[in-house]
């Protein structure tokens, strides 16, 4: 699957909001913290945009990644 | 979320299809879970190293009794193992959601003779495997909002047992593993529980001195199905509020 900024986006749109997060809170300036998003989501965003892109996010990338836009940015940099 | 909600959300239920690997299922604790968990609705993959035999004949006894298994066998101890068991069981059955590690050998000797492949075998096959395959049913588990490990730890770990420094190391180790992941998934619906059997009448334990029984309060050995019991009740929705625990299923022998 091409891996276009419009697609992650509604994928890890899709992904924080079954982890609990508001569907209105999220954007992409939106804090991951804001949206009580902790290691454990981030894991399991790491899962599926494994199964869906081929990209593998790090535990150590949990630390630069500060906002949903930054998360989007980084898989789409992956994916290329 | 509001406090009234996180304070009246309703435990997950058991989809119908979920799928349990019971691993060491071919004979003792391990085949009487499987039947266990059969009965109780789960669809059970049973797990087999050596003892394909049994675990054919676990699985017929579950089929004659109405349940749904299959026989997944392989070294639990080589790696890429513990994903190709699930993806097996997944194929035939349904979803892996649960998983009771439960095979374990022993190799024991004084810890000045043990020697570095006894140590290593023990390791690898009561630890390292568990583990393996509580990470591979994880995934699929969390994302599904429900999933139940079971680990068969033992008496001996918490408790010394000269003789079994590799055999109590593993042991302790899985407890330790069962509380640490129990945090990790706690508020995807997945539970981690352990169980700490006693002296229970298997083949592991036949060729133990029966004299050993005076150290246990019921003064008696217990039996598999005691064990499968209590998995039993920890891999259903009757547990769903239980993580992170150790249930002692030894005749009073930890009290």
């Amino acid at each position: 699957m091409p891996a276009t900024t419009t697609d992650v986006e509604a994928t890890v749109n899709e992904a924080l909001e079954s982890f609990g997060a508001e569907a209105a809170d999220i954007n992409r300036d939106a804090t991951l913290e804001s949206l009580d998003i902790d290691s454990l989501d981030l894991a399991e965003l790491s899962q599926v945009v494994e199964e869906k892109y081929g990209v593998t996010l790090k535990s150590t990338d949990a630390e630069s990644l500060k906002t949903v836009g930054n998360a989007i940015d980084l898989i789409v940099e992956r994916a290329k | 979320m509001t406090e009234t909600e996180t304070k009246t959300k309703a435990p997950a239920l058991r989809p119908t299809d979920a799928t349990i690997l019971v691993t060491g299922a071919g004979a003792g604790i391990g085949a009487a879970t499987a039947r266990a968990l059969a009965e109780d609705g789960w669809l059970v993959a049973v797990g087999y190293g050596g003892n394909a035999e049994g675990a054919a004949e676990t699985v017929a006894q579950i089929e004659q009794a109405g349940g749904r298994a299959h026989a997944v066998g392989g070294d639990i101890g080589e790696s890429g193992a513990a994903e190709r068991l699930v993806a097996a069981a997944q194929d035939e059955l349904g979803p892996v959601l649960g998983v009771v590690n439960n095979a374990g050998v022993r190799a024991d000797n004084l810890a000045m003779s043990l020697t570095d492949d006894e140590w290593d075998q023990v390791i690898a096959t009561n630890l390292t495997a568990a583990f393996r395959l509580t990470r591979a049913v994880l995934k699929r588990a969390v994302k599904a909002r429900y999933g139940r490990i079971v680990n068969v730890a033992s008496v001996v770990g918490p408790r010394a047992n000269g003789g079994q420094a590799n055999y109590a190391a593993a042991k302790s180790g899985l407890i330790g593993m069962t509380k640490t992941v129990a945090v990790e998934v706690a508020r995807r619906g997945v539970t981690v529980n352990a169980v700490a059997p006693g002296f229970i009448d298997t083949a592991m334990t036949a060729d133990l001195p029966r004299e050993l029984l005076e150290n246990v309060p019921a003064r008696r050995p217990g039996r598999p199905e005691e064990v499968a019991d209590a998995i039993c009740f920890l891999a259903s929705d009757r547990a769903s509020y239980v993580t992170g625990s150790t249930l002692w299923v030894d005749g009073g022998m930890g009290a």
